[in-house]
């Protein structure tokens, strides 16, 4: 199967993600690192691949800077990689980013696209469910297992109370949860290989979509704090009232 | 439960600052080094080995690896921890692409090596020691040996040994008496014991390539009748598949004040019959020369963990100081309260600590690129230079590491206050973990008489003179980089004084009475690794300058490195300094007193 991989490159997590006071971008570095939750759809496109003798080219947009975390996803075992670096989509909405990856995904050519469910820098966990639409072929969202059948995808749709088992025939575009998968650590030669692996950059021009940023941040303020927890003071029945809260909350 | 985050940063700085990484892409063979795969290298090396090796730390410690009915069993997780890193190829990035390493730079290597360190000293053992036994045979071994043991030494397939202590020769290796008698088919049949063997059986992999030192009949006595011999634990078929089990018994194993989780075994070699088979490495009676081509790269090495507990000890002494609230800041108001680390002498514990990892890292860095240097660098004159600044390096790397090592996990203790004296805190592992430093792969002691007595004279002392020389050389540089610089440069200026007339002393009296010499041999070490210190985080501090006018973003970190280039100036280097008394003071004081009279 043709496999891609929707990826994206994020400001090292461990250190503070900071706005820029202008455009109220984020800031990003010339070093980016592979969003972890993307590590669960590269090692997912590869053990399709793996198994259907296909192939994995991974998608991306954002600014390339040193390209760090798409050889990050390179070195795990992709073939190629399309960036789509493009100073008009600073600030992208998610339909905006939907319509670019779509015109990529497509001149690629698939029969599976696969994707977290949300980016750790955006969180607009959206994207996905746009380019199905975009391409027009079924979503299977939510994965925290993917089982190929004959011809057909079947997955395990994480829920609130369980999961449902939802299938289709490709081509289709599937959402996978963390742990769907343990992802697979770069070799070294992986490493050494995904230094001559193709990466091609392009603007959305390139592929033919006219778009722009499709909005505008007008402002930026800061999250209010937490509230303080709740204290229980113990009178012997604390117990019960912790049992009753984490019903409520559904845990239990 | 203890914290570890691979030091990427401080690791980068130091290649990028210090070493260069282009003067390492120069060097032929190494063009495929560049910033972006040594940055992906120690990225994932980091991360794998901070997921996978790290958890295990303390589980291994706990439970040890064990000897079950003759074999040796590690503890729960490790196998499959060791199979990770050489399914990623990790273990094999030091060697030659011809036999399916990476052929990484030793630079590059030892800055992976100090991470498996931290992560998992005892695990970080396995490989290290197939290493001693890889130089060994490339070097001195047959074409045949090579085919049939490298490849798969390399790839981490299957470990080494180094099997050289008996119980009556320790750091006197001249002393040994296991016996090689010749077998009718070319081959040897070996008996003897040897104790002390670092993974001299586990169950990591399915064999185990022991090299031993061994007397040939008719051998001379002492260090000039000891060859050296190939015995693996299962004999290897000419197809390569493994056939019989040799005649080599795990009789027991130490139980060890650290590093428990690596087996160190006494194996009793051809027990049972004639001998266990052995095949000789290169040419009889050169055993000997053999063993420090084996144990050169080990020393860098084990000074590497020394680098290691004291990052790691460092990391959790200070997330523990900024959590631990305790007392009043001296001046404050009554019910004001502050985490420990805003109490001067927990400062003074912490910047001492820091410092002391940074100065011995970027020691550690210079010395495997010298190395590289040495073996890589197209022009011979240049490769003869390295050659003797490396030899000079590596006794320094070894013994002031592991005891900086010492010191500086026994600081996290102390910085942990009763809690630190606590099994569960982690931290009293780090410090039994560093203790063998000092011990193994020649004593610290051993490697002090080295270096006065066979380093510092070798190329009529070019190297020390050569060291020197560079230190005296960035006065000019620090006197032009402003007021801060001011102590850094008047200090360095007193301990380079003070390193060269410890070493003219040396030279001058150790020529007369070699027992001078000798007797001064542990606080010359010191000095000149203090001083060496100083020197390497004054020029890291120069460099911090430099990228902080070229407005470099990453203010806070450059700052730092020129704030602990101060303190390390002002705090460490003087100990350093002061150490001439006791270089020149002699012997005499040492040999006062008759054995007899020392009691009390």
């Amino acid at each position: 199967m043709r496999v891609v991989v929707c990826v994206k490159q994020i400001p090292d997590p461990a250190s503070p993600f900071e706005l820029d006071p202008d455009t109220h971008f984020l800031q990003r570095p010339e070093d980016q690192v592979l969003d972890d939750t993307d590590r669960y759809g590269v090692e997912m496109g590869l053990t399709i691949a793996e198994q259907t003798e296909g192939s994995v080219a991974l998608v991306s947009m954002g600014p390339a800077g040193s390209l760090q975390g798409i050889r990050q996803a390179l070195a795990m075992g992709a073939d190629r990689a399309v960036v789509i670096d493009d100073p008009n989509l600073r600030g992208a909405d998610s339909l905006a980013t939907a319509r670019v990856l779509t015109a990529a995904i497509s001149r690629e050519g698939f029969d599976v696209v696969i994707a977290g469910t949300e980016s750790t820098d955006g969180y607009s966990g959206v994207v996905p469910q746009q380019i199905a639409e975009l391409l027009n072929v079924p979503l299977l969202s939510f994965a925290k297992k993917v089982d190929l059948e004959g011809d057909r995808i079947r997955i395990e749709r994480q829920t609130d109370y369980g999961f449902d088992l939802v299938e289709a025939a490709p081509p289709a575009v599937i959402t996978v949860t963390s742990g769907v998968v343990e992802p697979r650590y770069p070799t070294f030669k992986g490493i050494m290989a995904a230094k001559s692996k193709p990466i091609d950059q392009v603007s959305a021009g390139e592929l033919g979509v006219t778009t722009a940023a499709g909005q505008e941040i007008v402002a930026v303020r800061a999250a209010p704090e937490r509230a303080a927890g709740e204290v229980i003071e113990d009178e012997g029945d604390a117990h019960l009232r912790i049992v009753q809260l984490l019903e409520q909350a559904k845990v239990i | 439960m203890t914290v570890y985050a691979p030091p990427l940063k401080d690791l980068r700085f130091v290649l990028h600052n210090l070493i260069g990484l282009d003067r390492l892409a120069a060097l032929p063979g190494f063009e495929h080094v560049e910033a972006d795969l040594v940055d992906a290298v120690l990225d994932e090396a980091g991360k794998l080995l901070t997921d996978v090796w790290f958890p295990l730390n303390r589980t291994g410690d706990i439970e040890g690896s064990q000897l079950r009915d003759g074999t040796v069993v590690t503890p729960a997780g490790f196998k499959d921890a060791y199979e990770q890193m050489v399914q990623a190829g990790w273990l094999g990035i030091p060697f030659p692409t011809e036999y399916g390493g990476g052929n990484m730079p030793a630079t590059i290597v030892t800055a992976v090596t100090e991470m498996a360190n931290a992560t998992n000293p005892s695990l970080a053992m396995a490989p290290a020691l197939s290493q001693g036994a890889l130089d060994a045979l490339l070097e001195h071994g047959s074409e045949e040996l090579k085919e049939i043991y490298v490849r798969r030494l390399m790839t981490g397939e299957w470990t080494g040994t180094m099997c050289l202590t008996e119980p009556q020769a320790g750091s006197d290796v001249g002393a040994l008496t296991t016996k090689a008698l010749p077998a009718d088919d070319g081959s040897w049949r070996i008996q003897g014991t040897k104790i002390f063997i670092s993974f001299g059986d586990h169950d990591l992999t399915e064999n185990i390539i022991h090299l031993v030192l061994a007397r040939t009949p008719d051998s001379p006595p002492g260090t000039k009748g000891i060859s050296l011999f190939v015995v693996p634990k299962y004999l290897v078929e000419d197809d390569g598949s493994l056939g019989e089990s040799n005649d080599v018994k795990t009789v027991s194993l130490e139980h060890k004040m650290g590093i428990k989780a690596s087996p160190t075994a006494v194996l009793s070699f051809g027990e049972e019959g004639e001998g266990s088979v052995g095949y000789l490495v290169g040419e009889e009676r050169m055993g000997m020369r053999y063993m420090f081509t084996m144990m050169n790269n080990a020393r860098l090495a084990v000074g590497l963990s020394g680098v290691a507990l004291g990052e790691i000890a460092y990391q959790n002494a200070l997330a523990y100081s900024q959590e631990r609230v305790q007392s009043r800041p001296i001046g404050a108001p009554e019910d004001a309260v502050t985490p420990i680390i805003g109490h001067a002498d927990v400062r003074r514990m912490l910047m001492t600590m820091k410092a002391q990892v940074e100065a011995m890292r970027a020691l550690t860095l210079e010395n495997a690129f010298a190395l590289d240097m040495a073996r890589n660098h197209p022009d011979e004159e240049t490769r003869e230079q390295y050659r003797l600044y490396a030899d000079l390096l590596t006794p320094v790397s070894k013994a002031w590491a592991t005891d900086l090592g010492i010191e500086v996990t026994s600081m996290a203790i102390q910085v942990y206050g009763g809690l630190g004296y606590i099994e569960e805190s982690g931290m009293p592992q780090f410090y039994r973990d560093a203790r063998i430093g000092a011990i193994y792969e020649g004593t610290n002691g051993i490697q002090a008489l080295d270096l006065i007595g066979r380093k510092l004279p070798a190329g009529g002392g070019a190297a020390i003179m050569g060291m020197v020389g560079n230190m005296k050389a960035i006065d000019g540089e620090l006197a032009a980089a402003g007021d801060r610089f001011n102590s850094m440069r008047t200090l360095l200026a007193d301990g380079v004084a003070a390193l060269e007339q410890a070493t003219g002393w040396l030279a001058m009296n150790g020529m007369q009475d070699p027992n001078q010499a000798a007797a001064g041999a542990t606080p010359y070490l010191r000095m000149l690794g203090t001083v060496a210190g100083a020197y390497f985080l004054a020029k890291s501090a120069l460099a911090a300058s430099k990228l902080l006018e070229e407005g470099s973003p990453d203010k806070e970190f450059l700052e730092a490195k020129i704030d602990t280039a101060r303190f390390y100036a002002e705090q460490l280097l003087p100990l350093g300094t002061a150490l001439l008394g006791p270089v020149t003071a002699g012997k005499e004081t040492l040999f006062a007193i008759d054995p007899d009279q020392m009691g009390h």
